[in-house]
């Protein structure tokens, strides 16, 4: 009977988000014992649909049957009773508790202490997984923390376990463990459903692979015997190489050197920037690629001056920035507009023109003596609506009033009429409609045109490709080599996003490079 | 079937203002039901407290006396809450901003100079900005939540003060009661309206609020405090300091509550006493509040709830209202302003509930 062998089926799962589709009618089946790969690239919908698989989000529409039967999930506890576990990529500890002690907080039912403490004991015998019950989890290390979540999740005898990006934050010696651990659950019958976007650990760890793209399934396949390039194909769209390039551009001098730039990251998530040099020529769009959190928000920061860097780490027209605030940076002329539009680039709750104030004021002299020119304000949030078309009801109307697409078509205008010399931007067109991407696109071919140096930090390589000049992909804090996109091939660079560094050795760009 | 909230896109400027107005109008209700359980008449004390001073032109300067220091020290307070610094300790500001005035004045004993008021409030300035740099230092060096430390500055204030009038400050003629000597004239905030307790303080309060209008709405340095309260990361990319922007704030509403401190002590007490402290410090958290920590609004605040203090004079002597009943009144006055606020942030969902497991 093919039933008895099939755990999980999805039929026409579909989960709407405001103007986005996270989910496109997904379906998808699991069997017994199976580790299967769910890829995509991020967005592409996998982290939507495991959470609708583990009750955290409900569906719109479609079916969800578990050992052969419907199941509505209606909560995480409702999925735990179905025998589905899930561990996720941050994890939900107590530090100054032992790690039975948080154990014992997670279960659902109360279970006497002596008696989960026999559970877990056996539990992490059974599997080989070296972790002290009785120590302070701010002792761990992210692979022992991690393990406490698995042992959470194998508590419950979960026949379905999910895995939520888990190596992302492990060390090789740790991720090997874990596939020791992986491996011998499916033995057991545990089927696995497995979500990352390294190529390379899929091909070692699962067996089956759906594809999702755009929040659509793209593709199925066997990852132990696809090649590592048809599959990066599927994740980033195979029609990428019919993307019209645009034309050359012969770029001068350059403008902004970053030289060895490396930061240290004090956020437990963050990624540590190590010895980055590139430069951004003038009248050249320079594309960063690469999966988020590779350390491209660290490297905006520093950019910006938000974090600080040493002074001849970054230079703008020859000159030493690195030590600068961002008003000092943005009044030479280096303009950086983060990806967050809420609460980083823009104020939610103040007036588009109060929002000129916050990076435009020192090239647009907003202020004088510290007093703001309110009328200088307003004349300039009315340029930038203009200039963008921006839909919105005056410059006096709140930031959280706009549409994603507007807002984000204010602010990249906001940083284009003040003519920087350099302009970052990191994924302008993130959550945009095609018609304000094609805008905010245009905006920045045109400032490039007019002699500034642009750079675009994006995970649409789309967008990289028909925009840039060249490109460097980032991965785990360092940069390629620097790629020309009209000689790029796509392989090459899923490949490097994938942390595939085989045929890539990341080098360093001197000054000499950038002509 | 489930009650949610859900946050509302944007916030109705009508509901946003109208807010404390609805907060008071639930207080009375409130407050008339309570007394009128208790067995006290409900509707006429309520009466006595919210409306009484109002229609009497004789209690209005008393009501302007009684305000200027509330919204003194909510004025500070209010710019600090904005850039989300909870600077709870106004009340050990306003003690050690006296106590340094004081110190100035004692100094001074038996020497007649126009100098001498001038540098008395310029060191309760000092005093109260002192005072409030510790909470503001811990927080800025050491990441100590100023909530806690400012609380706990102000009964450190206190015995301070209790030390000083019991001890070295006692008034050598005054009986061995705690207290220190009588200011001279040149100590006193002078009268502004012969016959009536209307002091220089008063003007002196309204001037602190007009500046402090044009600062956070038409400067650079306004606008820094509010970005770095709504959006921290929006702050770094501006280039505005969150450790900056905490000392001035702190050192601000620390200043402010130092001199509204002073005012009241030499104005009001004509001396240094252990029963100068009246929690205005802990009451002008509630003004901030009420006037939606605009300076403008505070200032109505301010006066609303001088009004209610002389107004509980009044019940306490017309109604035999419990002196309890001004703190009781207070403290709902803020309840509901915080309750009426969750219905302007947010709307009431009623959604269905979602279908159990089905298997």
């Amino acid at each position: 009977m093919a039933e008895a062998t099939t755990r999980l089926e999805l039929e026409g799962i579909t989960k709407r988000f405001g103007e986005v589709l996270a989910n496109d009618k997904v379906s998808l089946v699991a069997r017994k014992g199976e580790i299967k790969a769910l890829i995509g690239e991020n967005g592409a919908g996998k982290s939507t649909l495991v959470k609708i698989i583990y009750g955290v989000q409900q569906a719109d529409a479609g079916e969800m049957r578990f050992e052969g039967a419907p199941v509505v999930v209606s909560s995480p506890r409702a999925a735990r009773r179905l025998g589905i576990g899930m561990v996720f990529q941050h994890f939900s500890l107590f530090e100054p508790m032992t790690v039975l002690e948080n154990i014992a907080i997670g279960m659902d039912q109360a279970l006497d202490r002596r008696k989960l403490e026999r559970e877990v004991t056996s539990i992490l015998a059974a599997y080989a997984l070296p972790l002290d019950i009785h120590r302070h989890v701010d002792t761990l290390s992210v692979g022992e923390r991690q393990r406490i979540e698995i042992v959470r999740c194998l508590l419950h005898r979960p026949k379905l376990l999910i895995m939520d990006e888990p190596t992302s934050v492990l060390t090789p010696q740790e991720a090997d463990q874990l596939f020791d651990t992986l491996r011998k659950l499916a033995t057991e019958g545990c089927t696995i459903l497995y979500i990352s976007h390294k190529l390379d650990e899929i091909r070692a760890l699962c067996e089956s692979a759906t594809i999702l793209r755009s929040g659509r399934v793209v593709g199925e396949c066997d990852p132990r015997v696809e090649t590592q390039r048809r599959i990066a194909e599927m994740m980033i769209g195979a029609e990428l190489a019919n993307i019209e390039r645009a034309p050359g551009r012969t770029p001068g001098g350059a403008r902004l050197l970053v030289e060895r730039l490396s930061v240290d990251t004090d956020e437990a998530f963050g990624t540590e920037l190590e010895e980055i040099s590139f430069a951004a020529r003038a009248g050249e769009i320079l594309g960063l690629a690469g999966v988020a959190g590779n350390g491209q928000k660290e490297l905006m920061l520093a950019l910006s001056g938000e974090t600080a860097a040493p002074a001849g780490a970054i230079r703008l027209d020859g000159s030493a920035i690195g030590n600068l605030p961002p008003p000092a940076r943005r009044k030479r002329g280096l303009c950086v507009l983060p990806e967050e539009r809420n609460g980083h680039a823009a104020v939610a709750s103040f007036s588009l023109a109060e929002n000129t104030l916050l990076t435009a004021r020192e090239r647009k002299h907003l202020t004088a003596n510290g007093v703001i020119k309110t009328s200088a304000l307003h004349d300039y949030a009315r340029r930038v609506i203009a200039a963008f078309k921006v839909a919105t009801t005056s410059e006096e109307a709140p930031a959280r009033s706009l549409s994603g697409g507007n807002l984000q078509k204010f602010v990249v205008g906001r940083e284009i009429l003040q003519e920087p010399l350099v302009l970052v931007v990191d994924q302008p067109t993130w959550g945009v409609d095609a018609g304000a991407a094609a805008a905010i696109r245009q905006a920045l071919i045109d400032l490039a045109a007019r002699g500034s140096a642009v750079i675009l930090v994006s995970q649409d390589l789309d967008e990289l490709l028909s925009l840039c000049d060249r490109l460097y992909v980032m991965n785990e804090g360092r940069l390629s080599r620097p790629l020309t996109v009209a000689e790029v091939s796509i392989e090459e660079i899923g490949l490097l996003m994938g942390g595939v560094h085989g045929q890539a050795e990341p080098t360093h760009t001197r000054a000499g490079d950038a002509d | 079937m489930r009650i949610r909230l859900e946050p509302r896109k944007a916030p109705s400027r009508l509901a946003l203002y109208g807010a404390p107005i609805m907060a008071i109008a639930l207080t009375m209700l409130a407050g008339m039901v309570l007394f009128t359980l208790m067995g006290f008449r409900g509707g006429a004390a309520v009466f006595e407290i919210f409306i009484e001073p109002l229609l009497e032109p004789q209690r209005w300067p008393d009501i302007a006396v009684k305000a200027s220091p509330l919204v003194m020290i909510a004025t500070g307070l209010a710019i600090g809450f904005r850039a989300n610094v909870w600077n709870i300790g106004a009340e050990g500001q306003y003690i050690v901003g006296a106590v340094a005035g004081t110190g100035v004045a004692l100094a001074t004993y038996e020497i007649e100079s126009a100098w001498i008021l001038p540098l008395m409030l310029l060191a309760s300035l000092l005093g109260g900005a002192v005072w409030a740099a510790i909470p503001a230092i811990l927080r800025v060096r050491l990441k100590v939540s100023e909530i806690l430390t400012s609380l706990m500055l102000t009964y450190v204030a206190l015995q301070l003060l209790y030390y000083l009038v019991r001890g070295p400050w006692r008034d050598p003629e005054g009986y061995n009661f705690p207290q220190t000597r009588m200011f001279s004239e040149a100590q006193t905030v002078p009268n502004l309206l012969e016959g009536t307790q209307l002091h220089w303080g008063v003007p002196l309060t309204f001037l602190v609020v007009l500046i402090t209008w044009f600062v956070m709405s038409r400067t650079l340095l306004g606008y820094q405090v509010k970005v770095v309260g709504l959006a921290p990361m929006a702050a770094r990319l501006g280039g505005f300091s969150e450790n900056r922007t905490v000392l001035m704030t702190m050192l601000v509403s620390g200043a402010l509550a130092g001199l509204a401190g002073m005012i009241e002590c030499s104005a009001t007490f004509g001396q240094l006493t252990p029963q100068f402290p009246v929690n205005y410090g802990f009451t002008a958290i509630i003004v901030a509040f009420l006037g939606r920590l605009h300076p403008v609004g505070v200032l109505i605040g301010g006066l609303a709830l001088a009004t209610s203090y002389i107004g509980a004079d009044i019940a306490q002597t017309a109604s035999a209202l419990p002196q309890a009943a001004t703190g009781l009144i207070q403290a709902m006055m803020l309840f509901f302003l915080l309750g009426v606020d969750i219905f302007v942030i947010n709307r009431i969902r009623i959604a269905p509930c979602v279908p159990r497991l089905a298997s």
